[in-house]
């Protein structure tokens, strides 16, 4: 069964709301696709960033509780190859933050387990799970 | 005394909606010799004209201000309705308070309001200190060039040939035919393209009335409407081109092979070649890169086995010199190099192809002699090139999605077990027949699949192509392998295009194709009188399309050349010969040579552009510019500075009407804001506005002064830059001296298409006259007792 979504006021503002904490414009997006076969990390994603760009565009808000924003490895590979100029890195760290002011820790530091991994991924990952 | 009418447009809406109309019109009211004052909804609009002619009448009015939209949009209109109403059709002053406030200004409507106010009082000053002007017409024959023998040139040509005009046609290649003699078939009918086209190329050739110069090039072009002076290189062909009787003896024993550039490389052709199979002329041609010296000593086989002696080694360049009244630029475009877009591998994977060299396959392959195979399952992508911010082309090159679905299926009749998939993003079919066609298309099994795809792999085995893309309908990353991957490349300015531009001093617009004079009443217009633009080279577009354009560029050039005369553009320099005492140095820098001196300065008018450069190197103010005087402008700077509040600044743009004027008219209508304390005054161009009036400006309260001008490139007048910075040199100097910021004057080159510098240009202007405040009023008398040396 296909659930109808009403769109009212809230969605507009969910939109309004990603432009104005990313700072780009979202309705400029043509939903093309290019950016989801430049993802290196899509086949980890359960929406793909073009559907992440969509939801926004309509003001779908259950986009911020997709994995998919938080596995965004913020490669910028979208953001170069984006034929209407959309920096999509800045939306999907806009996304993570209207997680993040809330307070929420993703991540206990404790937990972590000790792993050879590169200072600048442990930087980008506690920047990105904690808030 | 002068009596002034002054109207106020609404322009329905666009203009009342942020302006309060009413407001500016009660303003004008009490302004000195306005009579009458009408606020009415459309003023170009025939009953707005028939109001202005019987106002004239009834109240007998000798000036006329209209508060709407930019001169350059209806100027011309409301001269025209001073002249049928009897009146000098200089006698009317545009007020531009539709781009320079309603629009520029749309968030701040009191502001605009304000400003609206000031632009019409200018308006009004200035009518007061105009002058009927007697219009200068001049002789126009009828002989036209046309540049460029794609389609567009051929079409045209032949239309004004059957016209009864001498036509020039003048091509660099060997041959004319342009792109479209590349082509397969036509899309919707799916004509073969060189089957309709080589009898017109024939017909071209033939038409006793064109005179076709092949493997030709324009050298220079002076001179303007009526007057064109063209001169013609003839690159040595090296064959006889009236002997050759295209034998293809000479080919079978030159022993040297080079790609062949018709088929895009994927053939080979010799040093001695013909250029097509329709090449008109109907001749070959000797590669002079490519042959083995031109040295007879060296090789001179062709030679030894042409029967009909065509061949000369020592052929030389020919010189041609012409004169014609109007030229038609068809230069046409050429494909976007997919080499830009490094992700989808062209030129680096085997089975990756432009969709050009496609067209070539089909058509070589129905010859029976295909230069590749092009295997069973083939995608077609998209956009490439086109619609794309990372290469800087945000236009839709138009043609891309239609060719595509023509080939397409032209590729799955021809083997109805291939897969044929079109990768695309939007599709637009939007001429006759297309959607049909489309529908045709995927009636018999073309697959189209929305999806732009980001980038390409190939198999190091097979060599195929893996194209992985989302299906943005069913949000499903899908993937397959291809045997041969199209690029469908967009279309871009011609380097023919571009330099012919840059030549004729054409501007082009933001997609690099050639400007037309008005997007919707002058299509193939160019702003430069009596030069006509079609097909390609102002912007993508099929073959139809291309062909009307070319039609109408035929017919505009005909209405100027069957009236037989042509009015001149009314603004030259004009000397006060009382004051002037010969001394010659505006003649030294007049850079048109439009000076002469005998016992005194003289102008000759068919030469003078009227830029007014000239005027600010006289030692004794004896040079004037006739339309733009220094007593209207000086009327126009006053009015603007009139009535300022202590702390209000006041920036003054001086804007050339070809590139700053139009270019502020453009961030008008895109309704980019800047500040609204600043005001434009449209001048010929820059050059005129002299060091002293610059000082008086600054004086009378002005706290920045801008001057914009045109970039050389596109600039219709010659070095002056190069003026405008000893001027504003000049002038810094003197602001130093008197203690007042130098960097209170600046200028910048411009061309039509810098919105966004533009934009900056006046913030960073409106920033530092904040920075260092209103000039004191001590500090700007001081500079009322500076004499200049000009």
């Amino acid at each position: 069964m296909t659930k109808v979504m009403q769109i009212d006021e809230k969605n507009v503002n969910f939109l309004k709301k990603v432009e104005e904490l990313s700072g780009e414009k979202i309705t400029l997006c043509e939903q093309c696709g290019i950016c989801t076969t430049s993802c290196p990390m899509v086949d980890e994603m359960d929406f793909t960033p073009a559907g992440i760009m969509r939801a926004v565009q309509i003001g779908d808000e259950t986009i911020i509780e997709s994995k998919a924003i938080w596995v965004c490895a913020s490669c910028f590979s979208c953001t170069v190859r984006c034929p209407r100029g959309i920096d999509l890195s800045k939306v999907t760290e806009a996304l993570r933050q209207l997680t993040l002011r809330k307070n929420v820790d993703h991540i206990d530091l404790k937990e972590v387990k000790k792993e050879k991994l590169p200072a600048i991924a442990v930087v980008s990952a506690l920047r990105k799970f904690t808030g | 005394m002068a009596k002034i009418g002054v109207y106020v447009c609404h322009c329905g809406g666009n203009i009342s909606d942020i302006v309060d109309v009413d407001e500016v019109a009660r303003f004008a009211s009490k302004l000195p010799d306005v009579t009458v004052v009408r606020s009415i909804s459309h003023m170009c609009s025939e009953n707005g004209q028939r109001t202005i002619m019987d106002d004239i009448e009834e109240h007998n009015l000798d000036r006329v201000v209209v508060a709407a939209c930019s001169p350059q949009f209806q100027g011309s209109t409301f001269e025209k309705t001073l002249a049928k109403a009897g009146l000098n059709p200089n006698m009317v002053e545009m007020a531009n308070i539709r781009e320079q406030s309603a629009w520029s200004h749309y968030g701040k409507p009191e502001d605009a309001t304000e400003k609206a106010k000031i632009l019409t009082s200018m308006a009004v000053e200035r009518i007061r200190k105009k002058e009927p002007v007697e219009r200068i017409s001049m002789k126009i024959g009828k002989n036209a060039l046309v540049i460029g023998g794609g389609i567009a040139g051929i079409q045209a040509s032949l239309d004004l040939a059957n016209a009864g005009i001498d036509v020039y046609l003048v091509e660099k290649e060997p041959t004319i035919g342009g792109h479209m003699a590349q082509l397969s078939r036509t899309f919707p009918t799916e004509d073969c393209a060189s089957c309709i086209l080589a009898p017109k190329m024939a017909d071209a050739a033939e038409h006793p009335n064109v005179h076709l110069m092949t493997y030709s090039e324009i050298l220079e072009v002076s001179g303007s409407i009526g007057n064109f002076k063209v001169r013609i290189m003839k690159k040595p062909r090296y064959v006889d081109e009236n002997k050759c009787t295209a034998c293809r003896e000479c080919e079978k024993v030159c022993p040297v092979n080079v790609p062949d550039e018709f088929n895009l490389g994927m053939t080979a052709r010799k040093a001695i070649y013909l250029p097509s199979s329709t090449a008109v002329p109907h001749a070959h041609v000797i590669d002079k890169d490519a042959c083995l010296g031109l040295n007879p000593l060296v090789c001179g086989r062709c030679a030894e086995v042409c029967e009909a002696d065509a061949i000369n080694y020592d052929d030389t360049p020919l010189y041609v010199n012409l004169e014609v009244d109007t030229i038609i630029v068809t230069t046409g475009f050429d494909i976007f190099n997919a080499e830009l877009k490094p992700q989808y591998g062209y030129g680096k994977y085997r089975n990756v192809i432009t969709s050009l060299q496609m067209e070539r396959i089909i058509v070589e392959m129905a010859e029976g002699r295909p230069p590749r195979p092009v295997g069973k399952d083939i995608a077609f992508i998209q956009c490439v090139g086109s619609r794309d911010a990372q290469v800087g082309n945000l236009y839709c090159s138009r043609i891309c999605c239609m060719y595509a679905t023509k080939l397409a299926s032209l590729l799955k009749r021809a083997d109805p077990s291939s897969e044929v998939y079109v990768f695309y993003t939007d599709l637009r079919a939007y001429g006759k027949g297309f959607e049909e066609y489309y529908r045709t298309a995927q009636e018999i099994g073309v697959n189209f699949i929305r999806g732009r795809p980001g980038e390409l792999m190939e198999d190091a085995e097979t060599k195929k192509v893996i194209i992985k893309v989302e299906d943005t309908l069913t949000r499903k990353i899908i993937e397959r392998k291809f045997d041969l991957v199209v690029l469908s490349v967009g279309m871009i300015p011609s380097p023919g295009t571009i330099k012919i531009a840059e030549m004729l001093k054409l501007p082009r617009s933001s997609d690099g194709f050639i400007k037309e004079a008005h997007p919707k009443f002058r299509p193939v217009d160019t702003p430069v009188e009596g030069i006509f633009v079609a097909g390609t080279a102002q912007g993508p577009k099929d073959i139809p399309d291309t062909v009307a354009q070319a039609s109408a560029a035929a017919a505009r050039a005909m209405t100027f050349m069957n009236k037989g005369e042509f009015e001149m553009n009314p603004i030259k320099a004009v000397i006060n010969g009382e004051m002037c005492n010969g001394c010659g140095i505006c003649a030294e820098h007049c850079p048109v040579d439009a000076i002469q001196v005998k016992g005194v300065a003289e102008i000759n008018p068919p030469l003078c552009k009227g830029c007014g450069a000239c005027i600010s190197f006289c030692p004794r103010d004896a040079i004037d510019l006739r339309i733009y005087s220094d007593d209207e402008i000086m009327a126009e700077i006053e009015a603007a500075l009139k009535d300022k509040r202590e702390d209000e600044k006041r920036i003054l743009i001086f804007a050339d009407d070809m590139c700053t004027y139009t270019l502020a008219d453009s961030v008008g209508t895109a309704k980019r804001e800047y500040p609204p304390n600043t005001y434009l005054i449209r001048v010929p161009s820059s050059s005129r506005v002299t060091p002293k009036m610059m000082l008086k400006t600054f004086e009378m309260g002005a706290d920045g002064i801008f001057l914009g001008e045109c970039e050389e490139a596109v600039s219709p007048y010659p070095n002056t830059l190069d003026v405008i910075d000893e001027n504003i040199k000049k002038v810094r100097t003197v602001l130093s001296r008197a203690g007042i910021a130098p960097e209170r004057v600046n200028y910048s080159p411009f061309v039509t298409v810098m919105l966004p510098k533009f934009v900056n240009t006046i913030n960073k202007m409106v920033e530092i006259v904040n920075k260092y405040g209103n000039i004191p009023e001590e500090k700007r008398r001081k500079l009322s007792a500076v004499e200049v040396m000009q």
